[in-house]
């Protein structure tokens, strides 16, 4: 919460050239830029969406790629059973990954700490292996094939998918400043000194859930709409979404705004200038970087930011004598 | 009726060995209450241990079992020693910090091996593998059967070494009541980072007797930790016999749900238990036992 | 009928009888203090009422209509407000941000809770801490921003454990003089303390229990002078003395 006076400091000048570079400067870059930069947005949504849950209310969820395949199915199987265009998906697939996950939050909610986590990613499997093998409903292993819209144009996908993201840092931002926020961390922090302050926590986490599991699943919506190819190893996958999504917002800092947004572009980055580097070792590379992590930067580049800062203080040469 | 008799059987069999997995899970979690993801992929490395015996001394993988415990044995105490004690109580903003780094290190531990021995199925024949024994219409595996001697072997010398050595009971102690075990003299740390290697290494040796019956590939491990966190909660945190009891019951629910029901689905009966287990019996069979 | 009823209450853990049956009475606008040795049951009667660890058995009436079923948050809304004897500070918000929280109890616009919470931080004489981060306090100001966070969320009826516990004679007056302020403002308090000096100088009436069953009642002086009080605070051949 400290953080946020922080941006108030700095008031609307960084966010607003920032927004002046996000939307005007696209045009004119290359084609694979442009794919980079949508990735970008989709992982900045899906950090946020994930932050909101797990970094703010503390319900850390190691199985969201059920919502992010969930918003992704929601448009391959209108696509599948009657040939509607998946971009219905990007209503369809949130919506669906909402009200799949309300009776997934009733249920698990009374889980506390790693045993929710572990739910989630029970759940997470479990979709995958449902969806894989009930190939008459879901269509199995396949899985859904569509066509792109506007062909090799990558401009307007990328439009669309910035404006999700700005949409669903919007939400967190007045949900945070909000009772809701407070509620939220109060749950995060004490659960039951929660309850005894009179917040049904519960129903709170729900407020949570929903934010979180409609912007994952809209984040899959666009990934249906982009890559115009899903299956579940895909889109239900504990190491490539589930997890990249956790490590996404710890390196950005988790519990805080900006976190998930600089986390997400970095680990787009990272993960293409990782594969390009070294190839068949990237994934080791990327749970070595988790490792280290996890053990020295555990509150990610914001919130350990005077840990860098002392770290590089070090390196200067210290006074001589006394001080 | 034989087919039911065979199903029981080979569930419990089965039920034995994914025991002697558990038991190492539950023992660690006992000690330091944190899940350890990794203890899957340390199975694994077990497992291709006695397969590089296997392939180059031509060791059949019970013996392989000998050298794979040390080696696992001391692969867990150098990763507990070196990175996972270093998160285990810093604050972060983040829960679960712990959980999501045994996890890390399980996966790059997976990616390791992938690199050294790609994602080939890696096999270990041995004539024995194949060999059946034949009562009453069933027919009975001997890998199950041996596999489960084995692990009963392991249980019971587990069970004397945890209740009647002093390093053993100091593990019981460590686990129930880290500061009263300090108290009482007992290093936590040191008995923390021997609990881990010890869980490994038993590990290690489930791994041992699976790989007679299977193959082994590196992502094995993904339903096998699966079913130890299953057997863990649902024995109990800490409890050995909980986690022999839970054990023998998720083999055989495996089997009948294999049997009777598809075998594709085979570990979605595990999925169930478990989120039956964790919503209804929030103690594990242990509450119920009454240990 | 009393403010806070207790009927019958009985907890039980396992084989062990926390709680047995205790009934008592709060009035309306008093402080009631409640002691008892170590392990008399005491805090397991504010879980009890708080819905924490409900009741085996037995009824709570609060203003009139029962609470036993209600739920912990339930309760809190219907305007019971509870300090913990271990204190709970929600860790990594500010002071003013915590007892926020406790005012958006009734107060659901973050800037009118805002001016609550800096209303009651006046009240409890917490304000030059209010922008310091809860885990950062030290004990004595840890307890009063409890007390604080549960006044923003305008209870009628406090709960207070061991409020006193651990603070210096200095740390003491200053809360004995919160208190009497709350309860000057028109909220019951019924309070749990160890601290002799602190429950003596503030209750209007006080119970003594002990192994979860009451063992006297009365005024301050009366409970003071109770010869199964002292046995109980001090042993047999104490008791003897006093009676004689």
């Amino acid at each position: 919460m400290a953080e946020i006076k922080i941006m108030a400091k700095k008031s609307w000048f960084l966010p607003a050239i920032l927004g002046i570079v996000v939307v005007a400067i696209p045009p004119f870059l290359g084609g694979y830029i442009q794919h980079l930069l949508i990735l970008m947005m989709m992982w900045i949504t899906m950090a946020t969406a994930w932050n909101l849950l797990g970094g703010y209310t503390g319900c850390v969820s190691f199985g969201h790629c059920v919502f992010f395949g969930l918003g992704a199915y929601g448009g391959g199987l209108l696509l599948l059973h009657w040939g509607i265009s998946p971009w219905w998906g990007m209503i369809a697939g949130p919506i669906l990954a909402v009200i799949i996950g309300i009776p997934i939050g009733l249920i698990c909610f009374r889980l506390r700490g790693p045993y929710f986590a572990l739910a989630l990613l029970a759940l997470g499997e479990a979709f995958r292996i449902v969806f894989t093998n009930w190939v008459s409903v879901l269509g199995g292993a396949c899985g859904v094939v569509s066509s792109r819209t506007w062909g090799v144009e990558k401009l307007p996908y990328y439009y669309i998918a910035l404006a999700i993201a700005a949409l669903s840092v919007y939400v967190v931002y007045r949900l945070m400043h909000s009772k809701y926020g407070y509620y939220f961390v109060s749950i995060r922090e004490d659960q039951d000194a929660a309850e005894a302050l009179g917040i049904p926590t519960t129903r709170y986490k729900m407020y949570a859930l929903i934010p979180s599991a409609f912007f994952t699943g809209l984040a899959g919506a666009v990934w249906m709409n982009y890559i115009a190819y899903i299956d579940p190893e895909v889109v239900f996958n504990l190491s490539g979404i589930s997890i990249m999504m956790i490590l996404a917002v710890m390196v950005g800092g988790a519990g805080t705004l900006w976190g998930p947004i600089l986390g997400g572009a970095i680990f787009v980055l990272l993960n293409e200038g990782i594969r390009a580097a070294v190839g068949p070792i990237s994934y080791l590379i990327f749970m070595v970087i988790a490792c280290l992590l996890i053990m020295f930067l555990p509150d990610g580049i914001i919130g350990d930011w005077a840990k860098i800062k002392r770290a590089f203080r070090r390196k200067k040469p210290a006074y001589v004598g006394g001080e | 009726m034989a087919l039911f008799g065979q199903t029981f059987i080979t569930g419990i069999l089965m039920g034995g060995i994914y025991a002697i997995i558990a038991i190492g899970m539950t023992l660690i979690m006992g000690v330091m209450k944190i899940i350890n993801l990794a203890h899957g992929a340390l199975m694994m490395v077990g497992m291709y241990v006695c397969v590089v015996l296997f392939a180059s001394l031509g060791w059949h993988p019970y013996i392989g079992m000998l050298v794979a415990m040390p080696c696992l044995f001391g692969i867990g105490w150098l990763l507990q020693k070196y990175s996972i004690e270093r998160v285990f109580k810093v604050e972060t903003i983040l829960p679960e910090s712990q959980v999501l780094l045994t996890l890390a290190l399980g996966l790059g531990i997976t990616e390791i091996i992938r690199l050294i021995f790609t994602s080939d199925y890696q096999v270990t024949y041995t004539p024995f593998s194949a060999k059946c024994f034949y009562a009453g219409g069933m027919s009975i595996s001997a890998a199950y059967l041996v596999g489960f001697i084995l692990a009963m072997v392991f249980v019971a010398a587990l069970h004397i070494f945890l209740t009647r050595t002093d390093l053993g009971r100091s593990v019981i102690a460590t686990a129930q009541d880290r500061d009263a075990a300090t108290y009482m003299g007992v290093n936590a740390g040191r008995i923390t980072n021997f609990t881990f290697a010890l869980g490994t290494a038993l590990a290690a040796a489930g791994g041992a007797m699976l790989l007679p019956i299977f193959y082994t590939f590196p992502d094995v491990w993904h339903p096998y930790l699966a079913k130890a966190f299953i057997i863990t909660i649902l024995g109990g945190m800490g409890s050995t016999v909980g986690a022999l009891s839970g054990g023998l019951l998720l083999g055989v629910a495996e089997s009948f749900g294999a049997t009777y029901w598809s075998p594709g689905y085979r570990d979605v009966v595990g999925l169930i238990i478990f989120l039956l287990v964790l919503l209804f019996l929030p103690g594990g069979l242990k509450k119920v036992i009454g240990r | 009928m009393a403010y806070l009823e207790i009927n019958h209450v009985v907890r039980k853990f396992g084989g062990l009888v926390a709680v047995n049956d205790i009934t008592v009475g709060t009035e309306q606008g008093e402080i009631f203090g409640l002691i008892g040795p170590n392990g008399s049951g005491k805090t397991t009667l504010f879980n009890a009422i708080n819905h924490y660890y409900p009741a085996n058995s037995g009824e709570i009436i609060f203003k009139g209509k029962p609470i036993t079923k209600k739920s912990t948050h339930e309760i809190c809304k219907l305007g019971i407000g509870r300090t913990f004897q271990v204190v709970k500070p929600l860790r990594r918000m500010t002071v003013l941000e915590n007892v926020m929280t406790g005012a958006f109890l009734r107060i659901n616009d973050a800037r009118k809770a805002r001016d609550k919470a800096l209303e009651v931080l006046d009240f409890c004489e917490l304000m030059y801490r209010k922008d310091m981060l809860g885990k950062d306090l030290p004990i004595a100001d840890k307890k009063r921003m409890e007390i604080a966070r549960s006044l923003a969320g305008e209870p009628e009826l406090m709960l207070l454990d061991e409020a006193a516990a651990g603070l210096n004679p200095k740390e003491i007056d200053a809360v004995m003089a919160i208190v009497k302020k709350i309860r000057d403002s028109g909220i019951t308090c019924f309070v749990v303390e160890h601290v002799m000096k602190f429950i003596m100088g503030i209750s209007d009436r006080m119970m003594c229990i002990n192994f979860g069953s009451e063992i006297a009642r009365g005024t301050p002086k009366e409970i003071a002078s109770h010869p199964e009080v002292i046995k109980a605070y001090l042993g047999e051949e104490y008791a003897k003395g006093a009676a004689g």
